[in-house]
């Protein structure tokens, strides 16, 4: 009954609010009774079916645990498997007396502090009716020696379980990774249900990073139990789904060849197919074996490790940031061409030191007595420092940051392994953010030799290289091809992921900048001339020799190791046969020296591999 | 009883304790009621833990104080301030999604340095008091462009909590909220296209859920169909409640809560304990002691004496009535599970201090009122 009153009505409003509150009790009534008619359901007519199941028959509900995919390279190598072992496990709730029973067992298996140890930690977290590892990998004598004494051990299971192995050892072990115990961390980053039966998880590589496909899908069994918590018979089983097998573009025979190819050196090589962006060998030296992670590494064996001079636990290949030095050279003289700034032909003349205009400081050439008069061309086949001092300042650092980026340097590539770092390329703006200090036109000239504050990872500079090779045209590296589910016949591609050409100027910059980078390899003055000898193939590449700064405070001087360590990195990128790439590479070797003196001849071992597999 | 159960009529002029401390007897007298009897179920619940008991009590403590400080404010100067605190409220919402911190999964908190602070629980009483002031001195029942601001006041600060996700307290706004146009006269006619409207738009509701909240959906649907993680909770809830029988396995002679039962035992899921252990008679005992507030709470709301405190008075006293079969309804499985704990026995506490602080309004309301001049 709307009345036109602008004054508002009490008694009106009162009753109102009266009539809308026996209606919600009318329906809170209703919701009450049906709750009511819910527990009466369960607490008096399904009762007795309820404590049945409560007192009586444990039923309980055991996880499958799937079995992790395989992980194989591009040939069908198998790199990753799984192999059968037997476990011992122990359920807390159906023990009295933890500790004599542990010590009863000791007397017919060996159980280590570190076993003893992990299982108490295991424990505090596990519920009680939950079973709880003890032992893995026993031996076929420990399993015959539980297994006669089994009566007296309730309680107390072996269980039989599949065990991540590499049989390759370990080859690729840093694109690989491992897989070891599941931890409280992990538990966070999974959903915990569908690792109920699962021990081990993907810690590192791309056992980490593919490892929502390697898993597959948990399986249970529903089972009734006796009262000491064995297992009567199964009600209900729901088989788990395995984990897709992943085929990796990687060649083991390649890696192999490349790995060895360093020697007892410290670096990284990465090779790409420019076509694709598909990774063919993904080397950081040293390395380690993953089998020693799987099932809990000894605390003396890891921190060996950790404590060796040349870190092998240290991923160089997408974590090392290194200087790019003289090999950033063909990327800036392009960006000088392409940015109209200079021409081939055009010529400076090197006297083996430059000067800024109105400055004493002078910027040294690695020739003390210069190149004498240099184009492009030579320039780079020569590596000289002058030339490309006078063309960065040209240049200037917003131009040189800008056609730089084109190339993803100073950021990850995005290459499908994870902890991938991002190098750095300096820019006015990050010096203004990171130091709070102006940009000075003397770290212009030495960005444009590729030292300063420019950091490269390894993957970035053969990531850049293969976009220089294919004239623009980008590809994001990836190391995993295509994967395989459980009962599909065929192979699955995965998916590739586009990155955007850089758009070109004039073609012919770019065949100017590859001459010059085939003059490096087999022009009479190319600084890697040695390795050009009897190819029957031609190389184009850059040469590159990265100053290591000054020793840490906290390191201890040590006459021999300091001599090794503050010798330079040896760089080199290249790519083969020009014309028509079919692999792109760097390799850069820490403290290694000169880069045409050992990073080239391992490059050229890559490369003679890859395209003459026969010989 | 009944004068317990507030018969008798006030008489605002008697200096007694109620009125200095501005507290209602009757309802303070229930509330006492179900915490104690929460107490016992929780000792049960946590297997006999006295630390949880301790801070239990303690949580009790500050909640009451909570109740006791917000039941000095007039109504009248609770509708003054409504107005900043619902929007100090949305402003901190906004700000818990652009800078707040994580826990387990979702972004409720926000860190002011000394303490951590949710503020989807203070819109918990914001957004009916928003409401009920916007409503307070217009004509009434409200139409047109009046609903479409009070619908937006509610939806409003509903989607910013449902994106941090927190299912269970924006559904408890949005009710909050709902109640308050529904006591103040929403049209019957409207009432039904909305529902209607509702039916239509879960598909598109279901299109922006999360996975774990689409999995909670799943799970209530066949709670078999995840017996590892979700589905868990509820078979076993059923099992405990069900073998509870009549009268219960006797206190702390609960089976399946001490053997088999996930850690929500003495939390979201303490009513299964409740069942197995005092069987149907315990749970109808707290029921009816819960009816008890309920009644007592709506009767405050009749006699209240503007519009204002009545809409506010009677939308919190359902509230509460959802907390309760919310959480009744997911742990018997006949509603999904959604987080919310059982008001005043649940372990844990942030909620049961705006809870408490909802109560403290409602003695106000009780408290503070003019005699009229007849």
């Amino acid at each position: 009954m709307p009345t036109p009153l602008t004054i508002k009505d009490y008694l009106f409003e009162s009753r109102l609010f009266m009539r809308r509150t026996v209606a919600l009790l009318v329906m809170a009534g209703l919701l009450t009774a049906a709750l009511v008619a819910r527990l009466v359901y369960l607490q008096v007519v399904a009762h007795e079916h309820f404590i049945t199941l409560s007192d009586d028959n444990r039923i309980k509900i055991l996880p499958l645990p799937p079995n992790r995919g395989l992980i194989y390279d591009r040939n069908g190598l198998l790199l990753a498997d799984n192999l059968p072992s037997y476990r011992l496990e122990i359920t807390a709730e159906q023990i009295h007396d933890m500790d004599a029973v542990l010590e009863a067992l000791g007397r017919l298996i060996t159980i280590r502090d570190v076993d003893r140890k992990r299982f108490d930690k295991l424990r505090r977290r596990t519920p009680v009716f939950k079973p709880v590892p003890l032992r893995f990998h026993l031996s076929d004598e420990e399993v015959a020696r539980f297994a006669v004494n089994r009566h007296k051990f309730p309680g107390v299971d072996i269980v039989a379980g599949l065990s991540r192995h590499y049989p390759q050892g370990a080859l690729a072990v840093h694109a690989i990774g491992y897989v070891g115990r599941i931890d409280e961390r992990d538990l966070q980053r999974v959903d915990a249900s569908s690792y109920s039966g699962t021990t081990h998880i993907g810690k590192v590589g791309i056992e980490k990073t593919y490892e929502k496909l390697l898993h597959g899908e948990v399986g249970y069994r529903q089972v009734e139990t006796n009262a000491e918590g064995r297992v009567l018979r199964t009600l209900l089983r729901a088989a788990p789904v395995p984990g897709r097998n992943l085929y990796l573009t990687l060649d083991a025979r390649l890696q192999s060849i490349a790995e060895r190819a360093f020697g007892d050196k410290a670096g990284s090589a990465i090779a790409i197919d420019p076509d694709t962006g598909d990774v063919l060998a993904f080397v950081s030296q040293p390395v380690y074996d993953p089998n020693l992670f799987v099932n809990g590494i000894d605390a003396d064996t890891y921190q060996a490790l950790r404590k060796d001079d040349k870190q092998p636990l240290f991923n160089r290949a997408l974590r090392g940031q290194y200087p790019p030095g003289s090999t950033l050279k063909p990327f800036v003289g392009l960006g000088g061409l392409e940015q109209g700034i200079t021409s081939p032909h055009a010529s400076t003349y090197c006297p083996g030191y430059y000067q800024l205009p109105g400055k004493e400081r002078k910027y040294r050439d690695w020739k003390r007595w210069g190149h004498g008069t240099v184009d492009l061309t030579s320039a780079i086949a020569q590596s000289c420092d002058v030339y490309f001092y006078d063309l960065a300042l040209s240049m200037g650092i917003d131009r040189l940051h800008s056609f730089l980026s084109l190339f993803g340097f100073g950021e990850r590539t995005g290459i499908d392994i994870s902890g991938e770092l991002p190098g750095l390329l300096p820019s006015r703006e990050w010096k203004r953010a990171a130091r709070n200090q102006p940009w000075f036109p003397g770290e212009t000239l030495i960005t444009g030799i590729g030292q300063g504050f420019v950091l490269t990872t390894p993957v970035q500079l053969a990531s850049a290289t293969a976009t220089l090779a294919r004239y623009g045209h980008r590809v994001r590296p990836r190391i995993v091809s295509a994967t395989q589910g459980p009962d599909e016949d065929g192979l699955t591609p995965q998916p590739e992921q586009t990155v955007l050409d850089i758009e070109i100027e004039d073609r012919h910059n770019w065949d100017v900048v590859i001459h010059a980078m085939r003059e490096v390899v087999h022009g009479r003055h190319g600084t890697a001339r040695k390795i050009g000898e009897g190819l029957p193939y031609e190389i184009a590449g850059k040469t590159g020799t990265a100053q290591v700064f000054g020793l840490k405070e906290e390191e201890k001087y040590d006459a021999e190791k300091l001599a090794e360590k503050l010798r330079d990195h040896s760089l080199f990128i290249a790519f083969a046969p020009v014309g028509k790439p079919r692999i792109a590479v760097a390799v850069i070797v820490e403290n290694g020296g000169s880069g045409s003196a050992v990073a080239a001849p391992i490059a050229r071992t890559i490369i003679d591999a890859y395209l003459r597999p026969q010989t | 009883m009944s004068s317990l159960l507030g018969g008798s009529r006030e008489d605002a002029s008697r200096r007694d304790w109620q009125h200095i401390l501005h507290l209602d007897a009757v309802l303070l007298f229930w509330l006492l009621a179900v915490s104690v009897f929460g107490l016992f179920v929780l000792y049960s619940a946590s297997g006999q833990d006295q630390d949880v008991l301790i801070r239990q009590l303690v949580r009790l403590a500050v909640a009451f104080g909570a109740m006791l400080v917000t039941a000095q404010l007039r109504p009248q100067w609770l509708a003054r301030w409504t107005p900043w605190l619902y929007g100090a409220g949305i402003a901190l919402l906004v700000a818990v999604l652009v800078v707040g911190d994580v826990g387990k999964g979702a972004q409720r908190w926000l860190n002011l340095g000394f303490v951590r602070f949710q503020p989807s629980e203070m819109m918990k009483l914001a957004v009916p008091m928003m409401v009920a002031w916007y409503l307070a001195d217009k004509r009434l029942p409200p139409t047109g462009g009046r609903l479409l601001v009070a619908g937006t006041l509610i939806v409003v600060p509903v989607l910013l909590i449902a994106r941090q996700p927190d299912l269970g307290t924006s559904l408890l706004i949005a009710s909050s909220g709902f109640f308050v146009l529904f006591l103040a006269g929403l049209s019957w006619r409207l009432l039904g296209g909305l529902t209607l409207f509702a039916a239509a738009g879960a598909p598109i509701l279901w299109h922006f859920m999360h996975d774990y909240q689409r999995q909670r959906v799943i799970t209530f649907l066949d709670p078999e169909q995840d017996p590892l993680g979700a589905g868990y909770h509820i078979i076993q809830s059923k099992i405990a409640i069900g073998s509870g029988g009549v009268f219960g396995k006797g206190w702390l002679n609960g089976t399946q809560a001490h053997l088999e039962f996930l850690p929500e035992r003495s939390t979201d899921f303490i009513f299964a304990v409740l069942g197995e252990e005092f069987g149907l008679a315990g749970i109808l005992l707290l029921l009816l002691l819960y009816t008890f507030i309920i009644m007592r709470c709506l009767f405050i709301a009749t006699q209240a004496q503007d519009t204002y405190s009545r809409l506010l008075a009677g939308s919190l006293a359902m509230t509460f009535f959802i907390y309760i079969i919310v959480n009744t309804g997911m742990v018997t499985g006949l509603l999904p599970v959604v987080g919310l704990p059982l008001p005043l026995v649940s372990y844990g506490g942030t909620s049961m201090v705006t809870l408490m602080a909802g109560f403290g309004i409602l003695m106000s309301v009780q408290t503070h009122r003019k005699l009229l001049p007849t």
